[in-house]
């Protein structure tokens, strides 16, 4: 037996979470292919941070990169989650959805031109509040207008997870990759916490919180789509295999009526338990790929 | 948060990359190295936290006691302790020398 059959592949593989924003948007492509659009000499920052005493970041913690993935078209936008939480404000938010906007007209024009969002993110930047909302809303309509054209793909890393006004560009998206470590939910676990008090969550119960928005359960109730580990080899081929994937014939946020009976049908009595409540949800038909 | 104003203009050695390094993120900074315009080095920093300019002076006046190059140095600091300062500074000097 050789000593490298030894090493088992947790040690020698290339973990995903501990690369940068930056860098996790450039590993998704074909090597060689990709190119940086309004990066850090650019220096397109926030104009609100200063004005508060805050060090803005010379891309404002939005990275936008445009290449090849699997010899196809796409363009990967990655939220900083070390910069002040990966929060969207103004200069972020219209990175983006600059990028999705020129992804969708590109497609239109007969080039398909997939978006993949690296989300890590707590939400609106409460320094840019309402500048932060309309860039979710901007942000949520390119995603609509490029998805019927060009698969938009969101992709949850960890370990900030996606929360706030990004978890609904998350909820539109055409599908959602997410890691074991990684959380999806509206409202953060200290959100709920402290709007609802300690006994409705338990914001210091790391088991509670990844039993409710960790990326398991979440792939189990059929939100999200794949379930991959934290391994940038992995991650690649996840999500090569999703920008050449069919267009979905119908999406998540459309099925009103089945998620309104869904939450109709708890019954909220008593506590619900997250692995009964995969077994009631995930019976719905989702994006995983064969 | 305070701006942050240096020149040294005994760094008088032509370069021609340029480099970005780092993260705004707690205890961390963002650099951003650069041919500067004139013959000399010019070095402007953003920090969140107030009160470290003979700190700064300190970290830059050992960097280029080694460092000649005329390169225009602009970070974006969220409280980064001198030694990440320089690591950080040493590591965009990699770049650039590459």
């Amino acid at each position: 037996m050789s000593q490298t059959t030894l090493i088992p592949e947790f040690v020698t593989r290339q973990s995903f979470i501990e690369l940068d924003g930056r860098r996790r948007a450039q590993s998704l492509f074909d090597e060689g292919t990709w190119k940086e659009l309004g990066g850090p000499f650019d220096r397109m920052e926030s104009p609100w941070l200063p004005l508060q005493g805050i060090a803005p970041q010379f891309d404002d913690g939005c990275i936008v990169i445009r290449g090849k993935i699997g010899g196809m078209a796409a363009v990967a936008i990655a939220l900083e989650g070390a910069f002040q939480g990966g929060s969207i404000g103004e200069v972020s938010g219209a990175k983006m959805t600059a990028a999705l906007d020129l992804a969708a007209q590109d497609s239109q024009a007969g080039k398909r031109t997939a978006a993949i969002l690296l989300l890590e993110t707590g939400g609106v930047r409460l320094q840019e509040a309402n500048l932060g909302l309309a860039a979710v809303a901007e942000v949520i309509s390119s995603v609509l207008a490029l998805r019927p054209h060009a698969p938009v793909i969101t992709l949850i890393a960890g370990t900030v997870g996606c929360f706030g006004g990004m978890s609904l560009a998350a909820g539109v998206s055409s599908y959602v990759v997410m890691t074991r470590e990684a959380r999806l939910g509206l409202n953060g676990p200290e959100v709920i916490e402290q709007e609802s008090g300690i006994d409705e969550f338990d914001s210091s119960d790391r088991a509670l919180i990844w039993a409710i928005h960790g990326g398991e359960q979440r792939v189990g109730m059929g939100l999200a789509d794949a379930l991959v580990e934290d391994d940038a080899d992995k991650i690649k081929a996840t999500i090569r295999r999703y920008v050449q994937a069919e267009l979905r014939l119908e999406y998540r946020s459309q099925q009103v009526e089945l998620y309104r009976d869904r939450i109709a049908a708890l019954d909220t009595s008593g506590q619900i338990d997250p692995m009964s409540l995969r077994r009631g949800w995930n019976s719905r038909k989702t994006g995983e790929l064969r | 948060m305070e701006r942050i104003e240096f020149d040294y203009p005994a760094a008088r050695r032509r370069i021609t990359k340029k480099a970005h390094v780092g993260v705004v993120g707690s205890g961390d900074m963002e650099v951003l190295m650069e041919p500067a315009k004139g013959e000399r080095a010019h070095v402007s920093i953003t920090t969140s936290v107030d009160g470290f300019q003979d700190s700064w002076k300190a970290v830059f006046d050992r960097f280029f006691s080694k460092f000649d190059g005329a390169v225009r140095v602009q970070i974006n600091d969220a409280g980064a302790t001198p030694g990440s300062v320089l690591l950080r500074l040493e590591q965009a000097v990699e770049v650039i020398s590459q």
